[in-house]
């Protein structure tokens, strides 16, 4: 799971989103792939990641218990350490990179790791083709997207679905990503603060918080 | 999903929170509340919002006050400051919505969170997409906008009057009771899930056929669809066909999932 295939947007806008998931296939090659994919977590976060996540959180993870007090003073750090420490059973692991040559670099030590598990990147379709040529290794598949069709007219305007579908589990919903834009708008948050409240809602760890805040801004000097 | 009453205090930051838009304040409780028949299931206000534990009473108290001389206090908007949401145990039909709309819920079907199928995500250790094959995920009701398992059986049955094959490994496969003609178990059709994929395979000959189809059926269900479609490169890690097809077509693919090859059978029986 991760489903990062249908983000709103042109290539153009997937300049800063590029994603790297491993998963192991049950039967196949899922023996010992917890450890596997703790080390494909580990490489990751020697590349300067915006975000990663272990199928059942991300490094922005909401609290159970979240001290009243946070309200004035709330941590809006990413947890590396917490999302590879929680990786209990095989499953998708994933990292997002806010440019193509961390992603290439990453995925050049993953080839070396020979981890045996599949990897792959979801990026725009000229992206993945240049970093898979970057690192020397022909593509194996490749899946495109061919965009939301609506005849019934019920999608939201483009800013929504850009930071909407950045968590394709649709768990960011259409109102509250409108919210976050609204309020970075009002200046009663900062896109900062506003990506981390975003990126909350992903389990997956695959939301872009670079991407979402680089939306955000663009949308505030378009108000202005 | 079940607001406990005892404990909400209405100050609405779920609302917004609520992908299908089910939750709203209603006036005659003043108390936050779910629209069942809305909800899909997934859990987005249980396990996305942070969760303070303070004392409804006082809660409901500060706010009285504040709301007296209109002040505006700007609370974290993803914080549900008395933890009223419980996630309550679920029986089939209605235990279809989690399974399908929660990502951290896995298919007992497949052994997969999320929307339950491997694709083409490791189509290097286990092959489902041949050269001069086309696989497709035709996905519904994401972003937003939901579905229910009526409106997918419609688009199944017309599919499966083409030259298609459902993919096995797939959890709306797995609720089918013909696949022969695409028909889905008749106690969830009118269970409203957020999204599903069926799963089809075709050769390159069909693929016009089946995506005018799907834009046909779309037209007749309301919901949202969104298809992703991929094959096989070749040898030196080139695509050509299905592009150009897809370009002729007039689909224009900005995105795409590449699978770098990487994957090798490593468990001893599979060896």
């Amino acid at each position: 799971m991760t489903n990062t295939l249908h983000r709103y947007g042109s290539s153009s806008s997937f300049r800063d989103d590029f994603i790297l998931f491993c998963i192991p296939s049950p039967g196949r090659n899922d023996q010992g792939a917890v450890e596997r994919q703790k080390a494909f977590l580990r490489i990751c976060a020697r590349h300067r990641p915006v975000n990663m996540g272990n199928g059942n959180r991300g490094s922005y993870k909401p609290e159970r218990h979240l001290d009243p007090r946070s309200h004035w003073n709330r941590d809006h750090s990413p947890d590396w350490e917490g999302v590879i420490a929680e990786v209990k059973k095989p499953g998708t692991v994933a990292a997002v990179f806010d440019a193509k040559a961390k992603a290439e670099a990453c995925l050049k030590e993953v080839i070396s790791a020979d981890l045996g598990l599949s990897v792959n990147l979801s990026t725009s379709v000229s992206g993945a083709r240049e970093v898979a040529q970057c690192c020397g290794i022909p593509r194996h598949s490749v899946e495109y997207s061919l965009g939301f069709t609506d005849p019934h007219d019920h999608l939201p305007n483009s800013q929504v679905l850009h930071l909407a579908t950045m968590c394709g589990h649709g768990m960011v919903s259409f109102n509250m990503a409108r919210k976050m834009l609204d309020m970075v708008r009002e200046g009663r948050r900062t896109p900062e603060q506003a990506v981390a409240t975003l990126a909350r809602f992903c389990p997956c760890g695959v939301y872009n918080p670079a991407r979402a805040r680089r939306l955000l801004e663009e949308s505030r000097r378009q108000s202005g | 999903m079940l607001i406990d009453v005892n404990k909400c205090v209405a100050c609405a930051n779920c609302v917004p929170v609520c992908p299908m838009g089910a939750i709203y304040i209603d006036p005659a409780i003043q108390r936050a509340t779910i629209n069942q028949d809305e909800c899909v299931e997934c859990g987005t206000c249980f396990r996305g919002m942070s969760q303070e534990h303070l004392n409804p009473t006082v809660v409901r108290t500060v706010r009285k006050v504040a709301r007296m001389f209109r002040f505006r206090f700007e609370p974290e908007p993803d914080v549900c400051p008395t933890s009223a949401f419980v996630m309550n145990e679920l029986q089939m039909p209605r235990l279809v919505r989690q399974v399908f709309s929660d990502p951290v819920v896995e298919h007992k079907s497949t052994g997969i969170k999320g929307r339950g199928t491997e694709e083409v995500k490791t189509n290097d250790v286990n092959p489902r997409v041949g050269v001069g094959e086309v696989g497709y995920t035709i996905e519904f009701g994401r972003p937003g906008v939901g579905v229910r398992f009526r409106d997918i059986q419609e688009m199944s049955i017309e599919l499966a009057k083409l030259n298609i094959r459902f993919e096995e490994k797939n959890p709306i496969t797995h609720l089918m009771t013909d696949k022969s003609v695409g028909t889905i178990r008749e106690d969830i059709l009118d269970e409203k899930i957020l999204s599903a994929i069926v799963e089809i395979k075709t050769t390159l000959a069909e693929v016009e056929a089946v995506l005018s189809t799907v834009e046909e059926v779309n037209r007749r269900i309301d919901t949202v669809t969104v298809v992703g479609i991929s094959t096989r490169c070749d040898d030196e890690g080139e695509e050509t066909h299905l592009a150009g097809l897809l370009e002729e077509l007039g689909y224009g693919a900005e995105r795409a999932k590449t699978n770098m090859g990487l994957g090798r059978l490593t468990n001893l029986e599979a060896a």
